[in-house]
């Protein structure tokens, strides 16, 4: 038993931070939250450069073959930092692929994924925000027809590809779908957090041969899990820089000629965010462990860690910006940024009452 | 990053499981352990358990086997806890000897002092009890008042001490004693081992909320120590006074059993018919979520402890998050529980019965080792860096 890291991935943890620190400081996520795509082709090219995008392909498929514990490392860095962008959409679609059953289809993309040359999005939720599939899909020709809108797609405005979740007659499908095929119209909704956008997919008799589909309700599942396991992950990395930012400031801001840090009420609340937030890492961890292994409490897992890191997350920031007094409240300070993340990952892949529900159906009867 | 046990640990499991299975007392039953039992009742159940353990070579299992332990690895030593855990099994007696007393000395202390001290800790044949805490030195610990005044190769102790669990049944005390009153008050404290038979000594149970006596006040008049018995350098006990209080706090909050407590707790739910609620499942998994929590922290600090760092502040942490996470269940049960909650015993063993005992004693475990106010200071200051108050 180990809860450490090992050397490559603390060596992998430094060099996102120093990149990231460099890179993606917060002139350069507000520059992003008034773009019009939230995407810098310029930065992309730098993280595809440092092997982020192969992290979880396979070498087969011209991928770096890592863990997907490599890849919480570097989610921590970019939670951290708030990096905008379709990062996380296009690692966690990848798995439907590296994991799907469509070897053509990923002889073809999986290294073009890991060059970064295709970006990937995931539209797996209903209106109701649930994961099962409603989206129906018409079988035709061997493949399917698809009619219907999926909902809180991240980062589809800049998808070439997307994964999609269906209903077919007697079951689930999931397909890849060519973000420009014809009837394919993905409207920008606006989301709480700027630095990072979400759609509203609408598939208006769209065809999607048989070649592409990649598989069924476990891949979907499978799917979902990693994409869970992943936003957590960056949530740990969110909330952690929130509070060194808090703390950072309670040192230096001086009232009734001491710094406010000094008292009890202050130092006290945040030493119960850090606990929050060691207690979500440690679950995140766990579930990143399970997930990389595909032990059988993965599902469990994920689902402990997503219920607690969501209401963590969410009363951390919050509290950061209560600990900064009224310049936590303006606009132009940035740490209202890490509230309005917060609020996008608390509700992403499944709030805290869905994920607990499944801890929930685990307990006895 | 590996959760799966490797075959060595998978055998040492084994052979911890085999064991305990063979030699379990017939008459053990957890739950009049936990609830039925006084405490001198159950210090005698735990000496007879002791015994037995020490015969079976599993005491003192982290420690060196220079000083008559396993030697055994941080890993062996969880999956031993476990496997306690998993059988609601306590360890043995006198667990403050060899948790903390004996680590301390074996840090701080002279080889005399060690071979003198350190075998009859570990067989329990000489229980320890903690001297810190007096009437007006709680978590202002380092403003303790008790004397201690040279006397030739002797200190002469004057003052008194208090919330000194086990106390009545203890036959050595670890003693912070004030040898320098004019120092600053952090660097003229001594640390002292004081034999409880000394003449001057006097224990007064006190009775604490839950209704039993588990600590006592002690009083000290003109109690002589031997010179020898000072541990570390005169005026310089403080340094070894933090060392046995890192030691105890990176054992309190992992020591909560909250396996145990979660399947009381379906019991309760059951027994009052809300286990299908799904607000009584949601909370449930919650507090299922939140001990997971604890355990892995656990794990993580140790990782930490297996390549090669002592126990720090982040003992602290598990401490706060482990006693106040046992609180909130304690509490939300007796809530649950409905007008079942306010019977003070049930002789049936009945879930019930416990949640009210379980309620008041959750207090002592934030209260105990250093309230969560002060860890939280604690926490503050050495781990986020903020300043003093």
């Amino acid at each position: 038993m180990n809860f450490g890291f090992t050397e490559e991935q603390e060596m992998l943890r430094a060099a996102a931070r120093r990149f990231l620190d460099a890179e993606c400081p917060p002139s350069f996520v507000r520059r992003m939250m008034d773009d019009p795509t939230g995407h810098a082709p310029a930065l992309w090219k730098r993280l595809v450069q440092l092997g982020w995008t192969a992290l979880l392909v396979p070498e087969a498929d011209g991928g770096l073959g890592g863990s997907f514990v490599d890849l919480l490392v570097v989610l921590e860095e970019t939670g951290r930092t708030l990096l905008p962008g379709p990062f996380l959409a296009t690692v966690t679609s990848a798995t439907a692929l590296v994991e799907g059953d469509a070897p053509t289809l990923r002889a073809e993309l999986l290294p073009r994924v890991a060059r970064g040359e295709v970006l990937l999005a995931l539209a797996i939720a209903e209106e109701s925000g649930r994961f099962e599939p409603e989206l129906p899909a018409r079988a035709a020709d061997g493949g399917y027809v698809l009619r219907g809108t999926k909902h809180f797609v991240m980062d589809a405005h800049v998808a070439d590809q997307l994964v999609v979740a269906a209903r077919t007659g007697d079951g689930v499908t999931v397909l890849l779908v060519d973000a420009h095929a014809r009837g394919v119209a993905i409207t920008p909704v606006r989301g709480v957090d700027m630095t990072r956008r979400i759609q509203r997919i609408h598939f208006d008799g769209v065809t999607v041969p048989r070649a592409r589909i990649l598989g069924g309700a476990p891949l979907l599942q499978r799917t979902l899990e990693v994409a869970t396991a992943a936003i957590v992950a960056e949530m740990v990395g969110t909330a952690q820089q929130a509070l060194d930012r808090t703390v950072a400031y309670v040192k230096e801001r001086v009232q009734f000629g001491r710094p406010v840090g000094s008292f009890q009420a202050v130092k006290h609340q945040c030493v119960d965010m850090l606990a929050q937030i060691e207690n979500a890492r440690s679950l995140a961890y766990y579930a990143a462990w399970a997930v990389a292994e595909r032990a059988p409490e993965a599902r469990q897992a994920v689902a402990m860690a997503k219920a607690y890191a969501s209401d963590m997350v969410k009363d951390v920031t919050s509290r950061a910006i209560q600990l900064h007094g009224g310049i936590g409240f303006t606009w132009e300070h940035d740490i209202h940024l890490f509230h309005r993340r917060a609020l996008a990952q608390e509700a992403a892949f499944g709030s805290a009452p869905a994920h607990r529900a499944v801890v929930a159906e685990a307990l006895p009867a | 990053m590996d959760f799966r046990p490797s075959p060595e640990e998978e055998t040492f499991r084994k052979e911890v499981s085999d064991w305990l299975d063979a030699h379990v007392p017939a008459d053990f039953d957890p739950e009049r352990f936990e609830f039925g039992m006084t405490a001198d009742e159950r210090l005698d159940w735990q000496l007879a358990w002791h015994r037995t353990l020490h015969a079976g070579g599993w005491v003192g299992l982290h420690w060196p086997r220079e000083y008559g332990g396993r030697g055994a690895s941080l890993m062996e030593q969880v999956i031993f806890r476990e496997e306690l855990a998993r059988r609601r099994l306590p360890p043995g007696a006198n667990m403050l000897g060899i948790l903390l007393v004996g680590p301390t000395l074996m840090h701080w202390g002279t080889d005399a002092q060690k071979r003198r001290y350190l075998p009859k800790i570990l067989s329990a044949e000489e229980i320890w009890c903690q001297g810190y805490s007096e009437p007006g030195a709680g978590s202002d610990l380092a403003s303790l008042q008790t004397r201690a005044v040279e006397d030739g190769d002797v200190f002469v102790v004057n003052g008194q001490k208090v919330w000194t669990s086990g106390a009545a049944r203890a036959d050595w005390c670890i003693l912070l004693a004030r040898t320098e009153p004019n120092a600053p008050r952090h660097q003229g404290i001594s640390y002292l081992l004081v034999d409880m038979r000394t003449p001057g000594i006097t224990v007064r149970p006190l009775v604490q909320m839950t209704g039993n006596a588990g600590f006592n006040e002690v009083f000290f008049e003109d109690v002589r120590v031997p010179r020898a018995n000072l541990v570390g350098e005169k005026s310089r006990g403080w340094d070894v006074a933090i060392t046995t209080l890192m030691f105890e706090r990176a054992g309190l909050g992992t020591d909560l059993r909250f396996e145990g407590v979660l399947e009381s707790l379906v019991a309760a739910a059951r027994h009052v018919g809300r286990l299908g609620d799904p607000v009584v499942r949601q909370q449930i998994a919650q507090f299922r979520m939140e001990a997971a929590a604890v355990r892995y922290g656990g794990w993580r600090q140790l990782t930490r402890r297996l390549r090669g760092q002592q126990p720090g502040p982040e003992g602290s942490l598990a401490k706060l998050v482990g006693s106040e996470l046992n609180l909130r269940i304690a509490q939300w049960a007796v809530g649950l529980l409905g007008a079942h909650a306010q019977i003070a015993t049930n002789e049936a063993g009945e879930p019930p019965g416990h949640w009210l005992a379980r309620e008041l004693m959750a207090r002592a475990h934030t209260i105990a080792g250093g309230t969560s106010e002060i860890q939280r200071n604690i926490i503050a200051e050495r781990v986020l860096g903020l300043p003093r108050s």
